[in-house]
């Protein structure tokens, strides 16, 4: 399904990534560990099709398609979903409001008809049970006044209506309690299906208790260093990510 | 006096001949007291001389537009309900009072020119004047005519507004007043509205001004809220005046011990026009909300100036203003706060942000806070910028178009302020109004 080569990315003139190859097919988990500044929501978010960032070489492709020649909408109208580190707050805008008008956009890419406002509550209905959220936030504005947890949960709530193939979690775990870690997870794997694929951009191993991993990547100073099964990540949790600062060493299977 | 003409002498002396005029023929029947009312702002008027850029208050509007035309004052006219119903007014469900032109329409008003019931009694100031002279001490009670050139023009020439009075402990259900000017090329109107709630008393408030058709006039306004012990009133005036007309409306308010007063401003229309609203908190724990919306295109100029005296301890002041200009329009906002060293445990809150749509548009803004008063809490905020970037890639990233985006958030920048108005007709009306404005 995607398929990254030699992918190099800057910010105002700062390269974070130097060459990433990475390939994930459908109905995959796959993992980027790294530490910090090592380029995990760079990544994440060159996927995602953020502006401020630059790909000065490489290629992306998306089901064989240029995916870096896609605006960021027609990117999420083809089914790539990027689940925030920091979701934005947006006040004056209703999550009903908001989410209602996601979903007919990515609709109308399919040539579907768009839902009207009280078919689409229904559907809001039965997705919310997923991420144990209460109705009534529908009618609040996005993310405002939200807990970090609550955020990251309206994170995967939008993912659970949008129906992504390809959704990318940057951090998502980050400031989350026990609980809340749960209910995410559990919301990531009830989506999980052999037509969709998901990477998870973690720092932690916790959360791959939880979302068992296919594959896991060890990304240091801007480059894959590490590919390996579930286990690879409880060996670095044994014994941190120091071995691999150097970005030394190609990665071989554990 | 100055050897050359004072600026703007024309106009003022068309003002002092339509004066002697009006003193002579229509308004020769009053009583001798608002005779003497009116002389005095009158003299007032002539010796303040309308504001130049030099003036502090007026530092970044010029008001030459008005001041270098003769305006007439505005003579009676009728228009239709059909007409009124194209107006774009919102329904409320309550009492309604409509003006045309300044004067007073029982026809057009609704459930008629008198409501005495429970308490509460909304009527034609000019009738009342007719009728009551009893009112004589609420004329000029707040607003005195000496503050500005146009609240003394107010004074002197004013012949009608809305005169509503809540007795102690009763509840207003939501009072509308309307504004149309029509037929009213060249005129003028000052229209004069006061408001009394009596202790622990609440009322909601609507002033509308709206045009039938599209000329050059100028509708400068004066209303006085004069609140008891603990009552609680909702203002919200709406300025929708003619795209080629200018605006002056000054709102005045006087708020006792544990009195709570939240005004709104919601400005779209008139060429020039700058919204006063000035509140005193003179008893303990007093409270105002104090907010606005302008959305300026064009080259449209939208001014507007609070102006929060914190005299006594314990009161909470909170302002949250927004503009939203796009074509070549300018936008000013100043606002003041003055703390008395008696008031303390003041807790002041100050926010104007705008947002710029195009190269063009521009705004000043000026936070004035004079504090005398040690054990306070002030903040104030201004803001000029662009649509939020991380906010609108969230938006895109999934899948709304760059466009749509922009949409949704320049609405959801003035939704903000519109979420904030507790009178729910009102409040779904100009959301549904603003998001047409931004996303049709």
């Amino acid at each position: 399904m995607l398929k990254i080569k030699n992918l190099h990315a800057s910010i105002a003139g700062k390269e974070i990534l130097k060459g990433i190859d990475l390939t994930v097919n459908a109905g995959e988990v796959h993992a980027v560990m790294g530490p910090n500044g090592s380029g995990k929501s760079t990544l994440a978010q060159v996927l995602a099709g953020h502006p401020a960032y630059e790909v000065t070489d490489g290629s992306v492709t998306y089901d064989g398609r240029d995916l870096l020649a896609m605006d960021p909408e027609v990117r999420a109208q083809e089914g790539i979903f990027l689940a925030f580190q920091y979701p934005v707050e947006i006040p004056g805008v209703t999550n009903a409001y908001f989410l209602r008008s996601a979903y007919n956009e990515i609709r109308k890419a399919k040539g579907l008809e768009e839902l009207d406002p009280l078919e689409f509550l229904d559907l809001m209905e039965e997705k919310m049970k997923l991420v144990d959220m209460d109705p009534a936030m529908l009618n609040r504005s996005v993310n405002t006044g939200f807990s970090g947890g609550e955020k990251k949960r309206n994170e995967i709530l939008q993912m659970a209506v949008l129906g992504p193939r390809l959704a990318i979690l940057d951090e998502t775990d980050s400031g989350l309690d026990i609980d809340a870690l749960r209910i995410v997870a559990e919301g990531v794997n009830k989506l999980r299906s052999p037509d969709n694929a998901t990477i998870l951009v973690t720092h932690y191993q916790r959360l791959l208790n939880h979302i068992v991993p296919d594959e896991v990547h060890v990304l240091a100073a801007g480059r894959i260093v590490r590919s390996g099964g579930k286990e690879l990540a409880l060996a670095l949790e044994e014994k941190g990510y120091e071995q691999f600062a150097a970005g030394a060493g190609a990665g071989a299977a554990a | 006096m100055p050897a050359s003409p004072p600026p703007h002498a024309i106009s003022r002396d068309a003002y002092r001949a339509d004066f002697e005029r009006l003193r002579a023929s229509e308004l020769r029947t009053e009583p001798e007291w608002l005779g003497r009312f009116r002389a005095e702002a009158m003299e007032s008027f002539e010796t303040l001389g309308f504001p130049t850029m030099k003036d502090e208050d007026w530092h970044f509007t010029s008001v030459a537009p008005i001041a270098d035309r003769v305006f007439h004052p505005a003579g009676v006219a009728s228009i239709s309900p059909e007409q009124v119903s194209k107006l774009g007014l919102p329904t409320l469900g309550g009492t309604s009072l409509v003006f045309v032109n300044g004067y007073f329409s029982p026809e057009l008003s609704s459930p008629g020119n008198e409501r005495a019931t429970a308490g509460v009694t909304v009527q034609s100031l000019a009738a009342a004047l007719r009728d009551a002279p009893d009112i004589q001490s609420a004329i000029g009670l707040a607003a005195t005519s000496t503050s500005s050139a146009f609240t003394a023009l107010n004074a002197a020439f004013f012949r009608d507004g809305a005169l509503i009075r809540i007795a102690a402990n009763a509840t207003a259900a939501p009072i509308h007043i309307v504004f149309i000017a029509a037929n009213s090329e060249g005129k003028v109107s000052h229209p004069r509205n006061i408001i009394i709630a009596g202790e622990q008393s609440q009322a909601t408030i609507v002033e509308s001004y709206v045009a039938a058709d599209d000329g050059t006039y100028f509708t400068n306004a004066v209303t006085e809220v004069i609140l008891g012990d603990g009552a609680r009133v909702s203002h919200y005036k709406l300025q929708s005046e003619g795209t080629s007309a200018f605006h002056v409306g000054t709102i005045q308010a006087r708020q006792p011990r544990s009195s709570y007063y939240e005004s709104f401003s919601f400005a779209t229309g008139a060429d020039l026009s700058r919204t006063n609203v000035y509140t005193v908190l003179e008893g303990d724990a007093a409270e105002c909300v104090l907010n606005g919306l302008y959305l300026a295109d064009g080259t449209q100029h939208m001014d507007h100036q609070t102006y929060v005296e914190h005299v006594a301890p314990n009161c909470p002041s909170h302002e949250l203003y927004k503009g939203i200009l796009d074509g070549r329009s300018h936008g000013v906002f100043n606002g003041k706060v003055y703390v008395h060293p008696e008031a303390q445990k003041t807790d002041g809150k100050q926010s104007n942000n705008n947002l710029l749509l195009s190269d063009h548009a521009r705004v000043d803004t000026k936070p004035q806070l004079e504090i005398f008063a040690d054990d306070v809490k002030c903040t104030h905020g201004a803001t000029v910028g662009r649509l939020d970037e991380t906010a609108l890639f969230y938006l895109r990233s999934r899948g709304l178009s760059n466009t749509v985006a922009r949409k949704l958030l320049t609405y959801a920048f003035a939704a903000d302020v519109l979420e904030r108005l507790s009178l729910a007709p009102l409040r779904d009306a100009l959301e549904a109004r603003v998001l047409e404005r931004f996303t049709g």
